[in-house]
């Protein structure tokens, strides 16, 4: 590497303590925030049974591990998540290749598939248990419903913006429609099926705990719901800071395959 | 001697909603084997309609494309076109690129990846065949795509406009260059092209259309006195400039 120049030095070196004051004050304003809770549900400035307090959910949450009963709710919960995923990503874009390779059949479907997609999805749920049962599959289409539709249209939409010239190149070396979609439109969309599928990982697990709420037995979803009707506002606090940590792992390892994927084309 | 390619009182119309726009109108011309082509016109005469048709990329309402005798089809394997711009994919690195007309085909034969090999050596890709197409300078890039193209080995090359995308400076180099390569090859061409210099630095005939609708409005054999001609030392030859103000006036009477 080149000799740096005083000034860039400066420079960068300033960059990086502006990076680390803005990481520090993150981490203050959790803790500042669990000791300002803690401190008032000691003192009785709120009420502890309905807020709980930072002590209370960790006590809760050791118990809890202590008879795994927690690790089969984040268990079901994950599984479910995943599956409804994995279902997405596939259904989601062999639909878009569909409709891309039949723009008529996408002319007729587009209409209902905007309406679909507008639908609030929680609504959908007491009909899917009715239909289907209050079971995993349930759980796992409702978790599906809440990202399917968005993922198509996205998806379709990406795949209509690649340059036509590069079909027309296709077409001049004797290739097919199919060659396009394999050689242009596919690779090409890579980075727009990996950054929607980053949200609809999100998507299926609001879908999923919709789906507990009012069909299951086990998952977070299910514990939410049992412990606020036995008034457990602990462990209902619990779970809530649980499915944060969910959605941003999920998140992460998505984000992470993304830069890996992108890195290498 | 038979030509290669016959062109026969080609029309063709474009129907939008909005109404019919005629493109072509009775274009009739030949090519002779080896020959080189240049096509002028104003611009949005129809000029890359034109080519479409010849490829076989589209159908006209009338006329016929013959190609040795027999009419061109849909992807037409006899036929190939390099497009204005090279289109290089950047996913894939710049040996791909060049494979992907023989992947389509399924024509990864030895033979055709020893001729690549050769063509890469001879015009000084070889160390690039790895890298991406951003790594590349506009007229590295510009010999990819042709190699791309040549690897398929088609009888005629139609080019459109292929350096209108390039710097002044680049664009002289990159046509003297791919002039070369082609008469190297022997390859016969059409190119289509606005800049008037250019189609007369590197054709043996120049054809001159009309504005929209395109018609023929005249045919002018190239014939420079200078010794080995390539398409840098035509712009020196003292009968370039005549050229160039024949075809200027043609182009103005007719536009
Ligand atoms: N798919 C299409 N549908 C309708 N009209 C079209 C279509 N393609 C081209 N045209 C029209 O036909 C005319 C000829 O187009 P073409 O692209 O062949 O011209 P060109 O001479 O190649 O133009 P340029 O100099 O800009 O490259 C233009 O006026 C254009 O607007
Ligand atoms: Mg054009």
């Amino acid at each position: 590497m080149p000799e740096l120049s005083p000034a860039q030095k400066k420079y960068l070196l300033q960059k990086k303590r502006e990076k680390y004051l803005v990481n520090i004050s993150r981490i203050l304003l959790f803790l500042v925030f669990l000791i300002l809770w803690e401190i008032s549900s000691r003192f009785g400035w709120i009420d502890s049974f309905i807020f709980s307090s930072p002590w209370a959910i960790l006590k809760n949450f050791a118990e809890m591990c202590r008879d795994q009963s927690l690790f089969v709710h984040i268990g079901i919960t994950l599984a479910e998540t995943l599956i409804s995923f994995f279902f997405v990503v596939l259904l989601g874009i062999g639909t878009a290749v569909l409709l891309w390779l039949c723009p008529k059949l996408s002319r007729v479907l587009e209409p209902y598939l905007v309406i679909l997609n507008s639908l609030p999805k929680s609504a959908l749920a007491p009909l899917l248990i009715v239909w289907l049962g209050a079971n995993i599959r349930t759980i796992i289409v409702a978790g599906m419903s809440v990202a399917i539709f968005g993922s198509i249209i996205n998806l379709y939409t990406g795949f209509r913006e690649t340059d036509p010239d590069k079909g027309k190149l296709i077409a001049t070396l004797g290739g097919t429609r199919r060659d396009e979609l394999l050689k242009i439109v596919l690779p090409s969309s890579i980075p727009l099926i990996l950054s929607i599928m980053k949200v609809n990982i999100g998507l299926c697990l609001v879908g999923v705990i919709i789906g507990e709420f009012i069909g299951a037995r086990q998952g977070l979803g299910y514990l939410i719901i049992y412990s606020s009707q036995t008034f457990k506002l602990t462990t209902v606090l619990m779970s809530i800071l649980i499915l944060c940590v969910i959605a941003m792992g999920l998140y992460g390892i998505l984000n992470l395959i993304e830069k890996r994927c992108l890195k290498h084309s | 001697m038979k030509p290669l390619l016959e062109v026969r009182e080609l029309s063709l119309s474009y129907h939008t909603p909005s109404g019919e726009t005629p493109a072509l109108s009775h274009i009739s011309f030949d090519l002779m084997p080896g020959e080189f082509l240049a096509i002028v016109g104003p611009s949005g005469c129809g000029k890359s309609t034109l080519l479409n048709v010849i490829c076989g990329l589209l159908e006209p309402e009338k006329g016929s494309v013959l190609m040795n005798g027999t009419p061109v089809s849909r992807g037409d394997p006899r036929m190939g076109y390099m497009l204005q711009k090279d289109h290089l994919l950047e996913w894939r690195t710049i040996y791909k690129n060049i494979l992907l007309g023989l992947e389509i085909r399924r024509q990864l034969t030895p033979e055709k990846l020893f001729y690549i090999e050769q063509m890469l050596r001879t015009y000084g890709l070889d160390k690039f065949r790895s890298a991406r197409p951003s790594q590349l300078s506009g007229g590295m890039r510009q010999r990819a795509a042709l190699i791309r193209t040549l690897a398929l080995k088609p009888e005629l090359l139609l080019l459109d406009e292929p350096f209108s995308a390039l710097d002044y400076q680049t664009r002289l180099n990159v046509s003297d260059d791919i002039g070369r390569i082609l008469k190297k090859e022997n390859k016969p061409a059409i190119l289509v092209t606005h800049d008037i210099s250019e189609a007369i630095s590197m054709a043996d005939r120049v054809i001159i259309l009309t504005s929209r609708p395109a018609t023929v409005a005249g045919i002018i054999p190239i014939e420079l006195t200078v010794e080995n001609r390539t398409p840098l030392s035509s712009r020196n030859a003292p009968d370039f400039k005549s050229y160039f103000n024949q075809i200027w006036k043609e182009l103005n009477d007719h536009a």
